[in-house]
């Protein structure tokens, strides 16, 4: 049996400027992420690791190429989807560098916006945000603004909205750049679990060598192009 | 889920003092219009207290609120022979500056006659003046008491009786005495100046029965129109209904207090947007990651757009409501009289309302030109 890739990208180019100030970020990408897997994607800086992320999140258009998420087709030489805001509330959930927790909300409402702006009611955002914050193990902190938290929780936190609404894919930038070690560890176990138990494709950008061994697969990039294709580590 | 209330909260401290000092800016603009509405009901307020019909003023002029107006004390007789007459009464305007227990009083002395058009009228307390000389009646304004005097010239003025809120378009306080007494107070020489002037003219003994206006009120179903129409035949006389004399009074005296408030009003509106403008461009700046991270994860703009909206709006009725309940509060320490009429207040909250959209409208614009990939960044 064929598991169908929850992302699929063929042949996407990405250049930034024309002429002699014409960069090519992104050359000739082809990936397929699967469910339930945990990818990571490396590189030294300028290599196209967030401009990889930045397409398949629907910020940013490639200049060619084709892409499929969780089985319909996304982008084909031009977005095929008229409201790229609503596909990214439904189907990707992102995990930042430094968690962008909003500062004037509390750890409960962080999770609840998403599925708030998703259309849910604020008695039923709340109940997934509690129940997303019980499975992190965070419950006792959720009336804590992120002021309040520790980097390790804040990041907990910044891991529920992401999955407040139930993504098929969690985009993650760097999220364990600003963590110890052991932290790192512990988000990205909780990455692997979320992954395995929501078939979730989890694709996550760093340089942190340490917790290459957790990753499935890991695709290098160098000068905007693929390296070493599906390498697995460990 | 409110963000803009959660925002607020988040961030009290600043947002109430940027408020308060907002509310004092709005505050200052209600106070302006106050002052308008009370220059123009008091500068009114003197003209209506009059109770007149008619105004006989001198030839071609508009009358003593608008230019000089002298008339010949016995016009009044003359006026008061003609048909559908009820009273005539003789009046005079004058600027005084009195010394009084050691302060200096700026008045503006009526001078009028017994139970005649242009007396005292209303009194909140004393009496009328019944001695032909020396007695006054004070407006509360002036800070005199019943009984205490007054020295004006050379004459000391006993205070018989109170007015409220009777002022000259100046803001001076309204002293009335009888009209003999005013005339001899325009015109009384000094000892030394009276032989001056004695010696100049040997011949002229001079009179100082002039009046400024004389004020006529009719018999029921005269129409002032045509009286003073009839009047104004004569070349040496003419004559102002009520209307005319408030509409003279409201475009010469009025019109340029009104040009320098609006003008004043408006500097201070635009210096309100200008700030409300900053403060939300700052809070929108302030939470550009913030916002860089909802748009990323989904929210509309609209949501965006309500966030920073609410906000400006927000500021501008606290602002207001703090102003309006500042200066309703503070008012009655205003050197001029501050007249705040409800439709007023209801015009400047929708000015403000409008000024907080203009104002947010920088903030909106730089809110929804930020990249949501800028939240992936560092």
């Amino acid at each position: 049996m064929t598991e169908q890739a929850v992302v699929e990208l063929r042949s996407i180019y990405k250049h930034f400027g024309e002429g002699s100030t014409r960069v090519d970020a992104l050359r000739d990408i082809s990936l397929d992420i699967y469910p339930g897997t945990v990818v990571g994607l490396r590189g030294p800086s300028g290599s196209g690791k967030s401009t990889v992320l930045n397409v398949i999140g629907c910020i940013l258009e490639p200049n060619s190429g084709s892409m499929r998420l969780n089985g319909e087709s996304v982008y084909d030489g031009k977005w095929l989807q008229s409201d790229l805001r609503r596909l990214r509330l439904e189907k990707i959930g992102f995990i930042f560098q430094s968690h962008n927790l909003l500062p004037f909300l509390n750890a409960w409402e962080n999770v609840a916006i998403a599925r708030i702006l998703a259309g849910a009611s604020l008695a039923q955002a709340r109940s997934r945000a509690l129940e997303l914050l019980a499975y992190l193990g965070i419950e006792r902190r959720k009336d804590a603004t992120p002021g309040q938290l520790s980097g390790g929780e804040a990041q907990r936190v910044a891991i529920a909205r992401a999955l407040a609404n139930d993504p098929r894919i969690i985009l993650a930038d760097e999220p364990t750049a600003a963590l110890d070690s052991q932290r790192a560890g512990t988000v990205m176990d909780l990455l692997r679990r979320v992954a395995a138990e929501h078939s979730t494709a989890v694709i996550v950008v760093t340089h942190d060598e340490k917790i290459f061994d957790r990753f499935d697969h890991i695709f290098s990039l160098r000068d905007g192009a693929l390296e070493d294709p599906l390498r697995k580590v460990a | 889920m409110n963000l803009a209330l959660k925002d607020i909260h988040h961030n009290l401290g600043r947002f109430l003092l940027t408020c308060l000092g907002l509310s004092l800016l709005l505050g200052i603009v209600l106070a302006m219009v106050g002052i308008y509405r009370g220059l123009v009901v008091e500068s009114l307020g003197l003209v209506r207290a009059a109770g007149a019909q008619v105004w006989v003023v001198e030839g071609d002029t508009r009358g003593p609120f608008a230019e000089a107006s002298r008339l010949p004390g016995d016009t009044r007789a003359v006026i008061a022979a003609q048909w559908g007459v009820a009273a005539a009464g003789g009046v005079s305007y004058q600027n005084v500056e009195a010394q009084h227990h050691g302060q200096t009083k700026r008045l503006l002395v009526v001078g009028a006659q017994i139970a005649r058009p242009g007396e005292a009228s209303a009194l909140i307390a004393g009496r009328p003046i019944m001695r032909s000389r020396y007695e006054a009646i004070a407006d509360q304004g002036a800070g005199l008491a019943l009984g205490e005097q007054i020295k004006l010239g050379r004459d000391t003025f006993t205070v018989v009786g109170l007015t409220k809120n009777l002022v000259g378009s100046g803001g001076d306080p309204v002293l009335f005495v009888a009209l003999r007494d005013a005339q001899k107070l325009q015109f009384d020489l000094t000892p030394a100046a009276a032989r001056r002037e004695i010696a100049r003219s040997p011949g002229a003994t001079g009179t100082i029965d002039t009046v400024n206006a004389i004020l006529v009120q009719l018999l029921p179903g005269v129409d002032a129109n045509r009286f003073a129409q009839e009047i104004g035949r004569w070349k040496h006389l003419s004559a102002l209904t009520q209307d005319d004399q408030e509409n003279v009074l409201a475009r010469s005296v009025i019109d340029r207090a009104r040009r320098q408030i609006g003008l004043f009003t408006t500097l201070l509106l635009t210096v309100s947007t200008v700030i409300i403008g900053l403060i939300i461009y700052t809070m929108t700046i302030d939470k550009k990651k913030s916002i860089a991270t909802l748009k990323l994860i989904g929210a509309p703009d609209r949501r965006i757009v309500g966030l920073i909206v609410q906000q400006a709006l927000a500021i501008g009725v606290i602002s207001f409501l703090v102003g309006a309940v500042l200066i309703n509060a503070g008012k009655g320490y205003f050197p001029r009289r501050v007249v705040l009429e409800p439709g007023d207040a209801a015009i400047l909250f929708g000015v403000v309302l409008i000024v907080c959209l203009l104002a947010s409208a920088f903030g909106v614009r730089t809110a929804l030109k930020i990249d949501p990939a800028s939240a992936l960044a560092g």
